[in-house]
């Protein structure tokens, strides 16, 4: 959602770049040959380890995009937990704050299962570069893409690497 | 053989999830299913850790309605202190909470909704979204873009920070509007007040042409719930709860919210992250309810602004008692966009709002805490129970999408009957599924308690069981 606050900046990136995959355009599978590929979100189950695999073969540029991405941030504090970590976050979920038809989500090929240890980006899969934020404030965002545009490696020092 | 077709990921919403579609032996829709596939465990994880903390991580959950969780869990620690924080704490967390509502109601409008029912449901799916409306019309693409960031840049006036402030907490807010921000919030008031009209304007043309969509987009008897005032006017941050059903009668009314077990039971599903809450004393069949801005603009009396109230009207004249169109959660939206646009200009000429008394502090008062506040998509309760040190002991969190888990499935089950014959399946018959969600706005993450990504799956599904096809569009 920050990558919208980059506002009225839409609209010029909408006239050089091309946007293939992502949650606000409709194509269902991630194509070949994509330049670059904003990452956001630790990985958590089976199905973002999977596209995540996908994502990196196809793609020239990876970005770790956002604190969760880069760390694992709030979703890993699950990790603390221990080793029955899925099975006792889900049971207090689905089981104990439920009143009626007390179920495990668990239908095969539908809900994927979750990982037993919540890792960033870069643990599953080799990345390119890092943008930090939570979330990377539209500004930060927008010196990235335009340092790419402009042919350049994406530098970003100072204020612009800090997280939170 | 009875088949699947799922959709998978469903896009132009917030969060992962896919559809199945049941058919019979005929090849006849029987039946619909949504799937969300994110689940991060917030409930469990936060065990342990100090209610105070509650408010910055929250909102982690999601980044698209943050501010609500913000000031959920902020309110729930005001419960536990036991303290009545002072008025204009009180304002200025109505005044973000009002931001929020403009920016993410502008989203899901003209970012996410409008280029089905603008380009085209069989426009291109490459350029079926933003961009695309961007490329045909600039304009009004820019003034979206504009009102939204007009609903952002309240919130970052107030709590320095677009996504994520940390401004809430328990007692009261760390600052006060200052003169500056009010002056830019009242500069680009005029312009946010004609984009609304723009985008009124051009719905209600939609309406005129989109009969069907009106009649078979979630269009079904439910009960609807939200917060009002005492004197039923609509609410988003305070007032107590009420239900009304399909005819417009109120069915039960000024719940508390710390009540609301109550009132609201939770059911669990096996295909799907997402609970599915329902109203307690009808059960889980006939409990369903909706929340968000169609539920709210159904339970409220009135809406307590001129504009605003005049727009209800002509809204209400498309039911017999309730509105009970899910296609018409985009006109709600924008009436919605309206009234905050009045109730912020109203709130700007209070001069409380750069009071310094922002913060009432105590010690633990009370060992539980709830606190329910209207997130653009419905409302959302953070209850808290707490040891003598502030421990968090419980935590449960029951958000706006989760709601309208049964009203989807039912969505999603009438527009697919309708619309999908055969197995033969094009990609526009898919969209108009999706669009059925889009409707209700969901954000998955929330709804789940997930954080990050987003991404719809179509699986036709056969009566033994089996997927017959599985519809990954290109
Ligand atoms: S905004 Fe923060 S919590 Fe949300 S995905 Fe980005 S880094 Fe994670």
């Amino acid at each position: 959602m920050s990558f919208l606050d980059m506002d009225e900046f839409l609209i010029e990136l909408a006239g050089k770049i091309e946007i293939v995959y992502s949650p606000i355009v409709d194509r269902k599978e991630y194509p070949e040959g994509v330049d670059l590929c904003l990452i956001e979100g630790a990985v958590c189950n089976e199905d973002n380890l999977e596209i995540l695999h996908r994502i990196r073969k196809r793609t020239r540029v990876l970005v770790s995009f956002g604190d969760c991405a880069v760390t694992g941030n709030v979703p890993a504090i699950r990790n603390q937990l221990g080793a029955g970590n899925t099975t006792e976050v889900l049971q207090c979920a689905y089981i104990e704050n439920a009143q009626d038809h007390k179920v495990l989500p668990r239908h095969e090929g539908i809900v994927p299962a979750l990982l037993s240890r919540v890792v960033p980006v870069h643990e599953a899969v080799a990345v390119e570069y890092h943008l930090p934020g939570c979330p990377p404030p539209a500004d930060r965002i927008r010196a990235v893409l335009e340092q790419v545009l402009s042919g350049t490696a994406p530098k970003l020092s100072g204020p612009q690497l800090k997280f939170g | 053989m009875s088949k699947r077709i799922i959709i998978d990921p469903v896009t132009r919403i917030e969060g992962h999830a896919k559809i199945s579609v049941f058919l019979d032996d005929a090849g006849n829709v029987s039946d619909a299913e949504f799937h969300v596939v994110e689940f991060r465990g917030f409930e469990k994880f936060c065990e342990g850790r100090s209610f105070s903390e509650m408010p910055g991580i929250t909102p982690r959950i999601c980044g698209i309605c943050p501010v609500s969780h913000l000031l959920a869990s902020a309110k729930a620690g005001d419960a536990i202190m036991a303290v009545n924080i002072p008025p204009a704490a009180d304002k200025l967390r109505r005044l973000m909470n009002l931001g929020q509502i403009v920016q993410s109601h502008a989203l899901s409008f003209f970012h996410l909704s409008a280029p089905d029912f603008l380009l085209g449901w069989d426009a291109p799916a490459e350029t079926r979204n933003v961009f695309g409306l961007i490329a045909s019309n600039e304009g009004l693409a820019r003034a979206g873009i504009r009102l939204r960031q007009f609903g952002q840049e309240i919130i970052e006036v107030l709590g320095g920070k677009k996504i994520h402030p940390a401004w809430a907490v328990p007692g009261g807010v760390r600052s006060a509007l200052s003169a500056e921000g009010a002056a830019k919030i009242r500069a680009w008031l005029p312009e946010a007040h004609q984009t609304t009209q723009v985008a009124l304007g051009l719905f209600k043309k939609v309406l005129e042409t989109h009969e069907r969509e009106t009649q078979l987009y979630g269009n079904f008897p439910s009960l609807f719930m939200g917060l009002v005032a005492p004197d039923g006017t609509w609410e988003h941050h305070g007032g107590r709860l009420r239900f009304t059903d399909s005819s417009g009668s109120t069915i039960a009314d000024q719940i508390e919210p710390r009540d609301y077990k109550t009132v609201i039971g939770e059911s669990s599903e096996d295909g799907s992250y997402l609970k599915s809450p329902y109203y307690l004393p009808l059960g889980r069949e006939d409990g369903i309810y909706r929340v968000g801005p169609l539920a709210r603009l159904n339970v409220c009396s009135r809406m307590g602004v001129p504009k605003a109230d005049e727009e209800l009207r002509n809204f209400r004249s498309f039911g017999h008692g309730s509105v009970t169109s899910s296609f018409l959660y985009h006109y709600a939206r924008l009436i919605e966009i309206l009234a905050s646009l009045e109730y912020i200009e109203r709130a700007l000429a209070d001069p409380d709002l750069s009071s310094q008394d922002l913060r009432a502090d105590a010690g633990i008062n009370s060992l539980r805490g709830v606190g329910a506040s209207e997130a653009p998509r419905g409302t959302l309760f953070h209850d808290y129970t707490v040891d003598r040190d502030g421990k968090l002991l419980k935590v449960n969190l029951i958000v706006a999408t989760g709601q309208n888990n049964l009203a989807m499935n039912r969505t999603v089950a009438q527009i697919a009957r309708h619309f999908l014959k055969g197995t033969e399946v094009t990609e526009p018959m898919l969209n108009r599924i999706e669009h059925g969600i889009r409707c209700y706005d969901p954000c998955l993450s929330c709804s789940t308690h997930a954080a990050g990504k987003m991404a719809l799956h179509l699986q036709l599904v056969g009566p033994d069981g089996s997927v017959v096809k599985d519809v990954v569009r290109d």
